[in-house]
């Protein structure tokens, strides 16, 4: 108690300000927080809960959703043209965008910046828009419903945040190192792979996850140009969601947040030993 | 003289060279740059030509003629007008949330020793990965009638019956401040890490209390952050579809969603396209002003989006 006292009256920062002077600054940064974080992990132990009301704690624990999610095709399918759709946008979207942001870095043409534009215009644009463009188009060349076009759609969200983690991590990278590659003898190709690649790696590493998390989580686009076979794991779930509370969804969540959270940590580890300051 | 007559000699000798050096080097340039062509063709062919496409539907009428039937809609409307400005009001409230709760967390995180705020900041980063559905979801489940949130309110004696916090605009906002709080709190911690501590520092040596040299020193040295971030919360608003389907319940409903309905209920093709028009317009008229006032690449300091 005394120490607490004391550590009240002590100074918290550069100004006079006691760390009890601001006590209620931490009071809400606690609060911000618990509000931030409380939902999703609240929703991981309501997943193993017997309830159809899915309660908290669970009076009786159980796989039964999970269960119930293993055990249905349905479910099952989608889950694997969700998965297979994350990889393969992850496989399009890193090598294109590494080129691009590269490309635009070296080449320091006067319409760069227009290019860059255009190349992020898909997270400014509402994705509302881009789906009902897709499906218009899509409508028109059959690639409704179809992996191919969920992909290529997926694609071009991904290919934004590619560019802008590559550019900035590229900033940062002194690029004579290349020079002096090249004049020993290496083709530009070949510097940029042995030399440059290896340093900006952790970026796109980054950027990799990043592309196959916008496929894996995305609903929008996907609700109007993936369906019957092709139907991804948010569409079917988000139309579960409109019509009721369905528990399986809670395992669904719960599965989601892991792969998610396992990512964010492969981020993590592989970025702090990484290029970005 | 001499001097003159082996200068000119010299550059005689290298005219030649310097301009094949510059072709050269223009040639190369020019390849690198073709290095962005797949991705620019991506772009232009799965975003730039659909959408370009919907700006053309947007002007046709039901027979195929030209007509602006379809903006005229919009103008006379009142369902149209009611939709905009229920999209205007959700969009300002989350932002206001936001940056009112948003705010003083970056504060604090900014203000924490290196190893803790990089633990506190994993509560901002957690959800920020975790997909939007599965977050609109949680909240789903707490705020119904017999969700935690009721059951613990009632348990408290904060109120004696259920209330009703979803399927309505307070569910919606609940759940949208938790969306967009990360892509505010992100942008605001990296504005107030990069302000020099020594200018606090320098204010309470002036004889500044605490408050003041926030106010006058500090806060002003993070409003470019604190902009950045509200903006990209605000434009990310405007285009918002999945929160607001699901938990307002009907009662909330944004232009994205009146568009989807166009779609897939009514197959109305003009009356959609045009309001997406005119959702886009607005999000790059808004933009647009702000990359006036802003660095771009700031305002994308943010990451993976809506």
């Amino acid at each position: 108690m005394a120490s607490l006292m004391k550590w009240l009256g002590e100074p918290a920062s550069e100004t006079q300000i006691t760390h009890g002077g601001r006590l209620w600054l931490y009071l809400l940064a606690g609060l911000v927080m618990a509000f931030l974080l409380a939902p999703t992990i609240i929703v991981i132990p309501m997943s193993f809960s017997d309830s159809q009301y899915l309660e908290f704690p669970p009076r009786v624990w159980s796989l039964r959703w999970y269960d119930h999610y293993l055990g249905s095709p349905e479910w099952m399918q989608a889950t694997f043209t969700s998965l297979k759709a994350g990889i393969f946008t992850m496989l399009v979207a890193t090598p294109v965008g590494v080129m691009a942001a590269y490309g635009l870095f070296v080449s320091r043409m006067r319409i760069a910046s227009l290019i860059f534009l255009i190349l992020v215009m898909p997270i400014m644009v509402p994705v509302i828009l881009v789906a009902i463009g897709v499906f218009y188009v899509y409508v028109q060349v059959s690639l409704v419903n179809s992996l191919l076009g969920l992909v290529l759609a997926h694609s071009i969200l991904a290919i934004p945040l590619v560019v802008v983690v590559v550019s900035s991590a590229l900033k940062s990278y002194d690029m004579n190192q290349e020079m002096a590659a090249r004049s020993l003898g290496a083709s530009r190709f070949r510097a940029f792979m042995v030399i440059t690649l290896p340093q900006i790696r952790f970026s796109v590493i980054t950027a990799a996850l990043l592309s196959f998390l916008t496929s894996f989580d995305e609903v929008i686009v996907a609700m109007f140009v993936s369906g019957g076979e092709n139907s991804t794991l948010t569409r079917n779930m988000f139309n579960a969601l409109r019509d009721q509370i369905d528990p399986t969804i809670a395992s669904i969540s719960t599965i989601m947040i892991i792969v998610s959270t396992s990512l964010l940590v492969l981020a993590q580890v592989f970025g702090k030993s990484g290029d970005e300051p | 003289m001499s001097d003159l007559v082996l200068r000119s000699a010299g550059s005689l000798a290298t005219q030649p060279n310097q301009t094949e050096l510059k072709q050269d080097a223009l040639r190369e340039r020019f390849a690198l740059f073709g290095l962005c062509s797949p991705a620019l063709l991506l772009v232009l062919i799965i975003m730039v030509l659909p959408v370009g496409w919907l700006f053309w539907l947007s002007f046709l009428g039901e027979d195929g003629n030209f007509t602006l039937e379809n903006y005229q809609r919009m103008v006379e409307s009142k369902s149209y007008a009611r939709i905009f400005r229920n999209t205007f009001e959700v969009s300002l409230l989350t932002t206001g949330i936001c940056i009112l709760i948003g705010y003083p967390l970056a504060y604090f995180l900014s203000q924490l020793p290196r190893r803790a705020a990089n633990l506190c900041m994993i509560t901002v980063l957690l959800p920020f990965w975790t997909s939007l559905l599965v977050r609109t979801y949680a909240w789903l489940v707490l705020l119904q009638r017999r969700g935690l949130i009721n059951e613990w309110g009632m348990d408290i004696g904060l109120w004696d019956e259920p209330i009703k916090l979803v399927h309505n605009l307070t569910g919606t906002l609940i759940g949208m401040v938790h969306i967009m709080l990360p892509f505010l709190i992100l942008p605001v911690y990296g504005s107030m890490k990069a302000i020099d501590r020594d200018y606090m520092k320098a204010a309470a040596n002036l004889g500044a209390s605490p408050a003041q040299a926030f106010w006058r020193v500090f806060f002003p040295l993070s409003l470019p952050g604190l902009f950045a971030g509200a903006l990209i919360v605000f434009v990310l608003c405007l285009g918002f579809f999945v929160t607001p389907a699901v938990l307002g319940g009907g009662k909330v409903i944004m232009v994205s969603m009146r568009i989807a309905t166009n779609i897939e209920l009514f197959f109305n093709w003009g009356a959609a396209s045009a309001l997406g028009v005119v959702l886009l317009v607005l999000t790059l008229v808004i933009l647009g002003i702000a990359s006036r006032v802003l660095r771009f690449d700031q305002l994308l300091g943010g990451g993976h989006g809506s």
